[in-house]
């Protein structure tokens, strides 16, 4: 009994350590290889131990107004977030409130349907509203999967709210709107933040709205890293090193939040 | 004034996002439909209707078939993957010991990690010469592949990049699933003497069947949606050999700029995946209620 005890043991802690190893082995190297000369980027077999040095980020930095691939990121995801937290909390909470299946059904609709069935119009539209190459213009557009996004986390999380509290409020003279701004959005920061730190990562990771809609002015960083690959030979540590500004932000951020990431990754996904 | 608001509120609340969805998501999609039907060229103000032209011109075309077919394959693959191996991480992570909140966290990253970001490091490591993947298969004796450079092995591994960004979306919901399941019927199992392996299978899989359906949904539309990695790793090649109807409508679209015959592959990709949703709410419809 005890020596089928100590191979259990074995084995689970056998699987649990080489799937850990498959997840974080590409972001490990990742960063590893960021770290590297070209050389040692470019040795085979690869080189585990070797003397970091910063060249491959200054090069990044300066060969390319790396920082304004940054500042566009940011103002875009800035801006879907705000937007979408405005009028999708809101929306979020009669939707949970007042069972507004058909609205709830057509955001669920546009959250699942692909990006491109958007983008040919708009990419029309946009062409005759000089849009195209806009920073707002594109946050506009990101508001497609923002929106849909924020309405079903926080959909679900409006409904474990009891409804005891907004009628104490409602007694009390609170108006239903007051009860809203008063009672339950302080009640659902932690869902608030989670609805934003995602769509922001959503926003920050999408690829596809900016290599349609974009142009040399609103250059994101995940269009940024992309044209490395295309136009310039092969640089591997300077990819690298891309692909590290871009993922930090993003794993320091999800780090910050991990209480919430989970039931945030799954809210819209399971319930409602 | 507070009054009037409060009456109006179910319409209120929701009317700026409400507005957004026309004019943003409603509105395109129905112009999508419209312009499928036209020979749609940029810049010309009259286009020539030409009615189901493009569906009928798709559905005789190779091409789009090579792709579809290619998206069947790719999500068949990917889905099974993922969510078997989301389920071993469940049951890895359903099981209590120091660290676990910390593995959960870490099994998370890739699902949040930019995908542009991720498909440069696995080229780094697909390539043939320099790649740590060949290294690896050094090590356990397997002769080198080229990986993304085989016609045959670029779907292959393209779905191990899938299944490593996806399937802990699918241990997600699985360790959820498991975390909701009763305790007495493994409590008599054990007493029984059942081994893991027949609790598992007759006890674990049959209760869990409603959350692992929602799972095989959930996994199989985000499969179909595939675009970033494979535009960045091969862009749907080499030739055609890893084209899905994502990459293919896109290159009819904004590559070739069909807008017409683009807009038709584009309602009918659309349409499959809007069919495999409608699977996911009929089976909400069971697992919730």
């Amino acid at each position: 009994m005890s020596a089928r005890r100590v191979s259990d043991r074995i084995l689970f802690y056998a699987t649990l350590l080489v799937l850990l190893l498959f997840f974080l082995f590409p972001l490990l190297w990742m960063v590893l290889s960021a770290f590297k000369t070209n050389v040692e980027v470019a040795a085979y077999p690869p080189i585990w131990w070797f003397r970091p040095t910063l060249q491959n980020f200054a090069d990044v930095f300066a060969k390319n107004p790396f920082f304004s691939y940054i500042a566009n990121s940011s103002v875009v995801a800035i801006a879907a977030v705000a937007v979408g937290l405005a009028c999708g909390l809101p929306a979020a909470y009669t939707l949970a409130r007042y069972r507004q299946t058909a609205l709830g059904f057509l955001f669920l609709m546009i959250r699942i349907l692909p990006g491109i069935a958007f983008l040919v119009p708009l990419f029309v539209i946009y062409r005759s509203l000089g849009l195209i190459n806009s920073l707002a213009g594109l946050a506009l557009s990101h508001l497609i999967f923002v929106l849909p996004l924020v309405i079903w986390v926080m959909a679900g999380f409006f409904e474990d709210i009891p409804r005891e509290l907004e009628e104490a409020a409602l007694i009390d003279g609170c108006s239903r709107a007051g009860a809203f701004v008063r009672v339950v959005l302080p009640l659902s920061k932690p869902g608030i933040v989670a609805a934003a730190i995602l769509s922001f990562i959503a926003s920050w990771n999408n690829f596809l709205f900016v290599l349609i809609l974009g142009g040399k002015d609103t250059v994101t960083l995940p269009m940024a890293v992309y044209s490395f690959v295309s136009f310039e030979d092969v640089n591997w540590g300077g990819l690298m090193a891309a692909a590290t500004v871009i993922t930090v932000p993003i794993v320091a951020l999800s780090l910050l939040v991990q209480r919430y990431l989970a039931g945030g990754l799954t809210m819209g996904a399971v319930k409602g | 004034m507070t009054g009037t608001l409060d009456r109006h509120l179910p319409i209120l609340f929701p009317l700026p996002a409400a507005l957004l969805a026309a004019a943003l998501m409603l509105y395109p999609l129905a112009y999508t439909l419209f312009i499928s039907g036209q020979s749609f060229e940029l810049g010309f103000r009259g286009h020539d209707w030409v009615g189901l032209g493009h569906y009928a011109e798709a559905l005789a075309n190779d091409r789009f078939w090579g792709a579809a077919f290619r998206t069947l394959y790719f999500t068949v693959l990917s889905v099974a993957l993922s969510v078997a191996l989301g389920m071993v991480m469940a049951l890895i992570l359903n099981r209590e010991f120091r660290g676990a909140p910390w593995a959960r966290t870490a099994f998370l990253l890739p699902m949040v990690a930019t995908p542009v970001a991720t498909s440069l490091v696995w080229m780094l490591m697909f390539n043939p010469s320099l790649g740590v993947l060949n290294w690896l298969l050094g090590l356990v004796g397997l002769p080198p592949s080229v990986w993304v450079a085989d016609p045959n092995w670029v779907i292959p591994s393209l779905v191990l990049v899938d299944v490593w960004h996806f399937a802990p979306f699918a241990m997600l919901i699985l360790l959820a699933g498991l975390r909701s399941l009763p305790a007495s019927p493994f409590e008599s199992a054990m007493i029984d003497g059942a081994t893991r392996w027949q609790m598992f299978w007759r006890i674990t899989v049959p209760m869990l069947r409603p959350v692992l359906l929602v799972v095989l949904i959930f996994r199989t539309i985000d499969a179909l949606k595939v675009f970033d990695i494979i535009w960045v790793i091969t862009a749907g090649g080499p030739g055609f050999s890893s084209e899905t109807l994502y990459i293919y409508a896109y290159n009819q679209a904004f590559k070739y700029l069909d807008l017409g015959y683009g807009s038709a592959v584009i309602v009918l990709f659309t349409a499959v995946v809007a069919a495999a949703s409608l699977l996911w709410i009929r089976a909400r419809g069971r697992v919730w209620q």
